[in-house]
């Protein structure tokens, strides 16, 4: 396992209890075959027969999947697999043409995206969306799930969701600190880096408690140096006790912080396994780089595409006088 | 040029009933689009549903006028739901498409012809406004000074129009600064970032769709009650498009924007009208020679400078009088 790098992670985050049931869930994962749909001792997603089309197109085609709870599973491919379809499925973001699947063996079939978050499975996006003409305050508070204040008619009356706004701002306040943007807290979030709204995001989704944290490429158009700390971030949801599933197309990204990794190719899952068997699998690199590209070129071979490419540059010169 | 009349008037206009319809309109507007982000085009829809159903619950069918305004209100409720359940979930610009020939199928409606026993056809109803008046404490016209006065049904309707006003805004500041009025600012920001939080999104549109179409009933009380009258003209397409520019020079977004803005788009539209009228009148000698412009031209000339001014608005304050430019320069990122 290659888990155990000495990332910037935050420990104040780490509960002992979440640290040992993560460590339980990755020992678990040991006795796990990796085969495409293999079965999980603890699983907290389970998604059957799910495809979605476009038009002619099978964006998604996924057989049997399983998500280990506890740990960080990556879900990897390359460009256009369906990695984020998928997620938009999983999330009620999107429905599928066939399939089921549930969350803590609650089917989400037909279940609306609202339902899904409230059920402790949040999502973050590929490209990040902060609600700019708010503060990050304001932005974290949004985040709480089930507040008394946002029903209509209780909201016109302030005593009775005080109490319940203050708790979540005192929350708020801890989650801005570890994600180091409590200076930011009164700016407009749409005066953020990108970066900084990477990590607002993830913050903002903490604020629901979720049991299972869903990252659509997290680290997508981040400096190096934050990299370091989004991916330090990402494992303290794990030692907190929560399940993190992550889209994510830079393979060494994975390798860090992984514990599981599920590759997808056209739709399709094609590998699954730690990262270090992943990075080696033959599927997995034929569907980085495409197949045969190990084939050496000989001399020869090499001499005759020369020789074809030339000879078409020729009449194409020709063809043009 | 007489400035006494000139600036009496405009006053009288910028305080006075029509004021009071177009910022209760606006109050309205301001939820679904300042806060909520929906592009209501129809609130003279919403407008004519409240005053109508008022109006004819009291000539048409002799109940009382209570009833008629819970049955305003009501109906309003319904049209936004109506409005809401085919096209909340779809893009913004379809509820703008479907608000827009919702207005104008319910102007036809009230005015058609096989309608006229309800609704009186393109004449309209009266004799509606007993009760209202019957409850009015003025017997004799109100004057200011010498400069403004209003007749005792007048300052009637204003008294109770601007306690409505005052109402709304306070029920408004109430919503906007709760955990509500921050999911309906979110939505506005984006939608799936939202969604992805728990909140029902499509619940959320259709409240700020009724509050704000049922702000509009207010506004189509208010119309009919000032002229003891409501006729299919009142509710013109354009009614909604003024409501939308009081909104804009207040600034969207502000709880005071709409109000404001009302009085302000008031007392120019008064100003200038009154202005170019007397400037071109023939009989006092008039300022501005008939070869350049005519009394007939000096008319139109109150829309041209207000597009003028509202374009000098968009251009260099575009947040309008109360908003904030740092909170709009977010979005030119």
């Amino acid at each position: 396992m290659p888990a155990e790098t000495n990332l910037p992670t935050n420990v104040e985050a780490a509960t002992p209890e979440g640290l040992e049931r993560s460590r339980a869930a990755r020992a678990a994962l040991k006795q796990v075959e990796t085969e495409p749909g293999a079965k999980k001792p603890d699983p907290i997603v389970i998604a059957d027969n799910i495809t979605r089309t476009f038009g002619g197109l099978t964006a998604v085609d996924v057989e049997h999947v399983e998500i280990q709870r506890g740990v960080i599973t990556a879900l990897i491919g390359p460009n256009g697999a369906g990695k984020t379809t998928f997620f938009n499925l999983l999330t009620g973001f999107d429905r599928p043409d066939t399939g089921s699947w549930s969350f803590n063996g609650t089917s989400l079939n037909k279940v609306p995206a609202y339902k899904v978050a409230r059920m402790g499975m949040v999502r973050t996006f590929q490209l990040t969306k902060v609600l700019a003409k708010l503060t990050v305050l304001e932005n974290m508070r949004v985040g709480a799930t089930r507040q008394r204040g946002e029903s209509f008619f209780s909201a016109m009356f302030a005593p009775l969701w005080r109490a319940e706004e203050e708790a979540n701002t005192e929350k708020a306040n801890h989650l801005l600190e570890r994600f180091l943007l409590i200076k930011k807290r009164e700016d407009f979030a749409g005066e953020l880096s990108g970066g900084q709204r990477k990590l607002l995001e993830m913050a903002r989704a903490l604020m629901a408690d979720p049991e299972l944290v869903m990252l659509d490429e997290p680290m997508a158009g981040v400096n190096p140096a934050l990299k370091q700390s989004l991916l330090g971030h990402v494992k303290s949801l794990r030692d907190e006790g929560r399940t993190v599933l992550f889209v994510e197309h830079d393979m060494d990204m994975v390798r860090d912080i992984s514990d599981w990794v599920i590759v997808m190719a056209q739709g399709k899952v094609i590998a699954e396994g730690p990262p270090d068997s992943v990075m080696g699998d033959q599927r997995v690199i034929d569907a980085y780089l495409g197949a045969h590209h190990d084939t050496a070129l000989t001399f020869e071979e090499e001499e005759r595409i020369l020789a074809e490419a030339e000879k078409e540059l020729e009449e194409e010169a020709e063809s043009n006088d | 040029m007489d400035f006494v009349s000139l600036f009496g008037d405009s006053i009288q206009q910028a305080i006075g009933p029509t004021a009071i319809v177009y910022a209760l309109a606006a109050i309205g507007l301001n939820i679904q689009f300042g806060y909520t982000g929906l592009l209501n085009f129809g609130q003279a829809a919403f407008m004519a549903v409240g005053g109508y159903t008022m109006a004819a619950f009291v000539s048409t069918w002799g109940l009382s006028f209570w009833l008629g305004i819970v049955a305003g209100l009501g109906l309003t409720a319904v049209l936004a739901l109506l409005l809401g359940i085919p096209t909340l979930r779809l893009r913004a610009d379809y509820l703008a498409i479907v608000t827009i020939a919702a207005a104008e199928i319910v102007r036809q409606v009230v005015g058609s012809v096989s309608l006229k026993d309800w609704f009186g056809g393109q004449d309209g109803l009266q004799e509606f406004s007993d009760t209202f008046r019957s409850y009015n404490p003025f017997s004799d016209r109100i004057e200011v000074g010498t400069l403004v006065a209003w007749s005792a049904n007048d300052a009637w309707v204003m008294l109770v129009g601007w306690t409505l006003v005052l109402l709304c805004c306070l029920m408004t500041w109430l919503l906007v600064r709760s955990p509500w009025g921050r999911v309906l600012k979110s939505i506005r920001e984006d939608e799936d970032a939202v969604r992805s939080l728990g909140k029902n999104v499509y619940s959320y549109k259709m409240q700020s769709l009724m509050l704000g179409g049922m702000f509009g009933a207010l506004a189509g009380f208010c119309v009919a009650l000032r002229s003891a009258a409501i006729n299919p003209s009142m509710f013109a397409t354009d009614v909604t498009f003024f409501a939308y520019t009081v909104l804009l020079i207040g600034g969207a977004a502000r709880v005071l924007g709409p109000v404001v803005g009302s009085i302000i788009f008031w007392f120019l539209i008064t100003f200038l009208d009154l202005f170019f009228s007397q400037a071109t009148n023939p009989s006092s000698g008039p300022l501005i020679p008939p070869s350049i412009m005519t009394e007939t031209q000096a008319s139109l000339m109150r829309f041209i400078f207000l597009g003028l001014a509202l374009m000098l608005l968009m251009i260099f304050r575009p947040q309008g009088i109360f908003g904030d430019r740092k909170e709009l320069a977010i979005d030119a990122r």
